[in-house]
């Protein structure tokens, strides 16, 4: 063999390998992040956690029960925003928008979708915050249907236009008007997909805290009404972590669980379902 | 006969014509209904826009120009520079992405052209499977882990190496603290890496594969030819790292966690410093002055507006990349 051949063997044989590794060490932190998040998670994990408040420093058994309730409620609340929003643009998109206005909007759902979370947590200061003059779970709410909007929309554009010409035809050809058979039929048909996005865009926002920090605030009580500061699990976590305490730092790995856990159900739940209604589908 | 015909068409007409209009009424309006809807999305930026500048007017008129080149952070004497932040959101990106980048485009090159045909669809899996948990993580518990894990294993072990191998090259100049830009480059490298992995691998799948078979029936080795390939997906690439750069540029609580946020410009990857998000994440709960507040939604605005152009550019590179492809086919 030549020595340029040998070379360029050699050569071919080490970046193969290299490439090979990089497999590997990609995968190391991930599976170390998750390992080390379940061991000290759990240790820390009892029942009293999800039932118990915030305690203060020194006193044990403090748990996170306001703050999983404040994460559900500004989900939810964040959801009644964004969902119509969302899925009507989608709609426009899909059925409406082969035209300029069409194409500045989806560049628009672009830059939204690239917004930095933190962003949206000042605009949502700015927006609901300073008029209100106090931190509210309606801010919080606000910041985290903007994060939502643009997956929202993107998807339903997707899956509206995924669904065959010639059940859109069928509704027309019976006479039905083409805004019913928009709505009624072919939303319908896409629908399993949508709620999909939909969770999926939940899923996000359950686990974001940027954009909660100066919205939402935290609280370390109960709190019934959505004009108050109002608690969530993600910020529960950055406050124990910037906290010097053990114990906190103990709660915080645990809180992280809970909320890994949480995104981990939207997900397995995303997955049942779709699977189910594609087979009521064939 | 025919006017009978005429006349008994005739009187229907008008009627079918009232129906239709009827029909086309009901539609417009839904046209125009979703339409008024999807516009909630531009009115939503130009409003993020509006409030971003209304909100900064003060330290705008205050500073001007020099908020960008001014270094000095100071609240107590309401003095404020954002170069520390600008410096430290660029720098943290750019070794996120020099570690990144070789890896991902390793793990790409093996997932497209390289893993063998019985473990492809297993490593597919696995990787899509890795993609989707990196989406469960909240970015929180990246921070959480880099701070108690990530930071003390850096000061312990790999920095005093570092010190004592390195010491004389400016970028490992100093003491170990741990927390500083190297983890934070190290954090944002690890969830950089699926995005620019995922995009990449997608360019280079598109690539079409006579391309890598001339070069192989001409007596290429396998790397040669796969170098072809890459040279081919160079700009889809190129749009990968952006996008994956937008990422980092945006990432707060990661960031915020292990960067020390002290604000100072320093060579030395071993110093703290810290981010424009981190600094609004760590400071604009307890500003308390307006033209603090007004720096800080400032330091957003100039976030805002460097994000923008870097997704831009992005989602350009990966459009044209992908119709340069598909018309090459």
């Amino acid at each position: 063999m030549k020595p340029y051949t040998r070379y360029r063997y050699a050569k071919n044989w080490t970046a193969l390998a290299l490439c090979c590794v990089s497999g590997l060490i990609v995968l190391v932190p991930l599976g170390y992040i998750l390992m080390y998040t379940v061991i000290h998670g759990l240790s820390a994990l009892n029942l009293s956690f999800f039932t118990n408040l915030p305690k203060p420093v020194g006193e044990t058994g403090g748990g996170i029960a306001n703050a999983l309730v404040g994460t559900l409620v500004m989900l939810l609340l964040s959801g009644v925003i964004a969902i119509p929003i969302g899925v009507l643009s989608g709609i426009y998109l899909a059925e409406f928008g082969n035209n300029t206005f069409g194409n500045v909007i989806r560049f628009m759902t672009d830059v939204m979708n690239g917004l930095p979370s933190i962003i949206i947590g000042v605009f949502a200061y700015t927006l609901v915050v300073i008029p209100m003059k106090r931190f509210s779970a309606i801010a919080g709410a606000v910041a985290l249907s903007i994060l939502m909007l643009p997956i929202i929309i993107r998807a339903t554009e997707e899956l509206v236009k995924l669904v065959p010409g010639h059940i859109r035809e069928g509704g027309v050809a019976i006479g039905i008007p083409r805004w019913k058979v928009s709505l009624r039929i072919i939303l319908r048909t896409a629908m399993p997909g949508i709620i999909t996005a939909i969770m999926l865009s939940v899923a996000r926002a359950a686990g974001e805290t940027a954009p909660l920090l100066f919205t939402a605030l935290g609280n370390r009580f109960w709190q019934a009404r959505l004009d108050q500061p109002m608690a969530a699990v993600s910020l529960q976590i950055y406050e124990y972590a910037k906290a010097p305490y053990e114990d906190w730092h103990a709660q915080a790995w645990a809180a992280s669980l809970v909320v890994i856990m949480m995104i981990l159900v939207f997900k397995i739940i995303i997955r049942i379902v779709t699977k189910g209604e594609v087979k009521a589908a064939t | 006969m025919q006017t009978n015909a005429a006349a008994g068409i005739l009187p229907a007409a008008p009627r079918l014509l009232m129906k239709q209009k009827k029909k086309g009424l009901g539609d417009d309006f839904f046209k125009y209904f979703v339409a008024s809807v999807a516009s909630i999305v531009l009115v939503i930026i130009i409003l993020v826009v509006y409030q971003l500048i209304s909100n900064s007017r003060l330290s705008i008129a205050k500073f001007g120009f020099g908020f960008i080149t001014s270094s000095t952070w100071d609240p107590v004497a309401e003095q404020f520079g954002a170069l520390p932040m600008i410096w430290g959101t660029l720098v943290s990106s750019l070794l996120g992405l020099v570690i990144a980048l070789p890896l991902s485009l390793g793990v790409a090159i093996f997932l497209a052209e390289l893993a063998p045909l019985f473990l492809k669809k297993w490593m597919i899996t696995t990787f899509s499977f890795m993609v989707e948990l990196l989406a469960a993580i909240p970015s929180i518990v990246y921070g959480l882990w880099g701070m108690f894990v990530l930071a003390p294993w850096l000061q312990t072990t790999i920095q005093p190496w570092l010190i004592a191998h390195f010491g004389s090259i400016f970028l490992f100049q100093g003491v170990p603290y741990g927390i500083g830009m190297m983890p934070a480059g190290i954090i944002l490298a690890i969830m950089m890496v699926p995005i620019i992995t995922s995009i990449s691998r997608d360019v280079i799948n598109m690539v079409p594969n006579t391309l890598k078979e001339g070069a192989l029936a001409l007596g290429a080795t396998r790397w040669e030819a796969i170098k072809l390939v890459l040279g081919a997906s160079k700009s889809g690439i190129l749009g990968a790292v952006i996008l994956g750069m937008g990422r980092a540029l945006g990432e707060t609580m990661a960031v915020t966690l292990v960067i020390g946020n002290t604000p100072q410009i320093k060579t030395s990857l071993l110093e703290p410093a810290t981010t424009m998000a981190s600094v609004l994440a760590n400071e604009f709960t307890e500003a308390t002055s307006d033209m603090y507040i007004s720096s800080l939604i400032e330091v957003g605005l100039l976030l805002f507006l460097i994000t923008i152009v870097v997704n831009v550019i992005a989602r350009y590179l990966v459009w044209q990349a992908s119709k340069n492809l598909v018309q090459s086919r």
